[in-house]
């Protein structure tokens, strides 16, 4: 099998996948869920440490370790971040977390 | 690569689609929260294992930095705040996911051309990246601008907006396919240019209360550029998170929309077209 064929396999697998995984999400976590996925794509932080691991400009050291401060930032915020909105979700029930900041 | 590192990477491929399950559901949303950092974590570990990365003391330093920022960042920030955070965290991954390509870029650039072994589809997600990543970096910090009430939340429309958008619409794909015929480290910086002003024009016309919307749609955009990384990268786990990303923060968007009563492109595009909308 042709590489560049099996990561469009990948590819397209995983798109279906993940409008699959959150098809029933209820209305009151898109906030958190959105910002859950924002965090996972803080993993970009792998790809700045690949990235910068393996240069030997100097220009581009700074560039990579520019990168990684900030797919770090938003890494390691995103999930914190997430964790405090779920916990406040679970602390006040009653009350929908999600509409906080749209309404003004 | 080591197959035991392969392995691994699938493993963190399967928890990260089992912590967006988790999030969208109320009393599994937490603990997939937690499974997705520990898989980040994991992964983000792994090559510091089985590479010989040079510069790990800066490499650590530079996640130490951003760590605390993140933390501290997440910690202060107060409840009604939450979604300018969220636009502000991934605006600084867009950005970050469209250094990393100019950093492929300037590592492909010798061996592109003729008789180069680049393939050009390498290219094409190289400078996909590099534009989408400036789209959502500017405006993420637009949006951020807009909630935190640093400019006015009301759409901001001059006219000729259509036509400058137009422009440098034209000028994403033109230095798009300059990247992939003869790529040069200048013609991503380029690129990173146009795709700040897009991204600045795409979120100024957008009222105040459709916002999180389009934080939601930046997300989605971010997400695929971490997937095209994946492929420049050959890194499964950055293609299987960011392509999940993608694909379910497109369908929120959807979703969010829907639950507002208004569709994407109303949102996006209905000041331009003089529409009403809500800001």
């Amino acid at each position: 099998m042709d590489e560049a064929v099996v990561w469009l396999t990948i590819f397209i697998l995983s798109v279906f996948v993940g409008i699959e995984v959150i098809a029933k999400v209820s209305s009151t976590l898109h906030t958190p869920l959105m910002s859950g996925a924002n965090a996972i794509h803080g993993i970009i932080l792998l790809g700045a440490i690949l990235v910068t691991g393996s240069t030997d400009s100097t220009v581009a050291l700074v560039v990579g370790l520019v990168a990684i401060v900030l797919a770090a930032v938003n890494m390691v915020g995103g999930f914190v971040v997430t964790d405090r909105m779920l916990q406040m979700f679970v602390r006040k029930k009653p009350k929908a977390p999600a509409a906080d900041g749209k309404a003004n | 690569m080591p197959t035991w590192v392969q392995l691994v990477y699938l493993a963190c491929a399967v928890c990260f689609i089992l912590a967006l399950k988790g999030l969208s559901g109320p009393k599994t949303a937490r603990a997939g929260n937690l499974l997705g950092a520990g898989a980040a974590v994991v992964a983000v570990v792994v090559p510091f294992i089985y590479l010989d990365l040079d510069h790990v003391g800066l490499i650590v330093a530079a996640i130490a930095v951003g760590t605390v920022i993140g933390v501290v960042g997440a910690q202060r920030v107060q409840m009604t705040q939450m979604p300018q955070m969220v636009a502000l965290f991934n605006g600084v991954g867009g950005g970050a996911a469209a250094l990393v390509a100019l950093l492929e870029l300037d590592e492909m650039v010798p061996h592109a051309g003729s008789g180069g072994d680049i393939s050009w589809f390498t290219l094409a997600a190289t400078a996909f990246t590099i534009f989408v990543g400036s789209v959502s970096f500017a405006g993420s910090i637009v949006t951020f601008a807009k909630l935190q009430e640093l400019m006015t939340s009301r759409p901001v429309v001059f006219p000729g907006l259509p036509v400058v958008f137009g422009l440098a619409g034209i000028a994403a794909v033109v230095l798009g396919v300059l990247t992939v015929t003869g790529p040069s480290v200048f013609i991503g910086i380029d690129l990173a240019v146009v795709g700040l002003v897009v991204g600045l024009l795409l979120v100024l016309p957008v009222g105040g209360a459709d916002v999180p919307i389009v934080i939601s749609l930046l997300n989605a955009f971010t997400g695929l550029t971490v997937a095209a990384s994946g492929y420049v990268l050959s890194n499964v786990v950055l293609l299987v998170a960011g392509t999940l990303v993608g694909a379910s923060g497109t369908y929120l968007t959807m979703l969010m929309a829907k639950a507002m009563g208004r569709s994407v492109s109303n949102i996006l595009f209905g000041a331009l077209k003089g529409g009403s909308t809500l800001g």
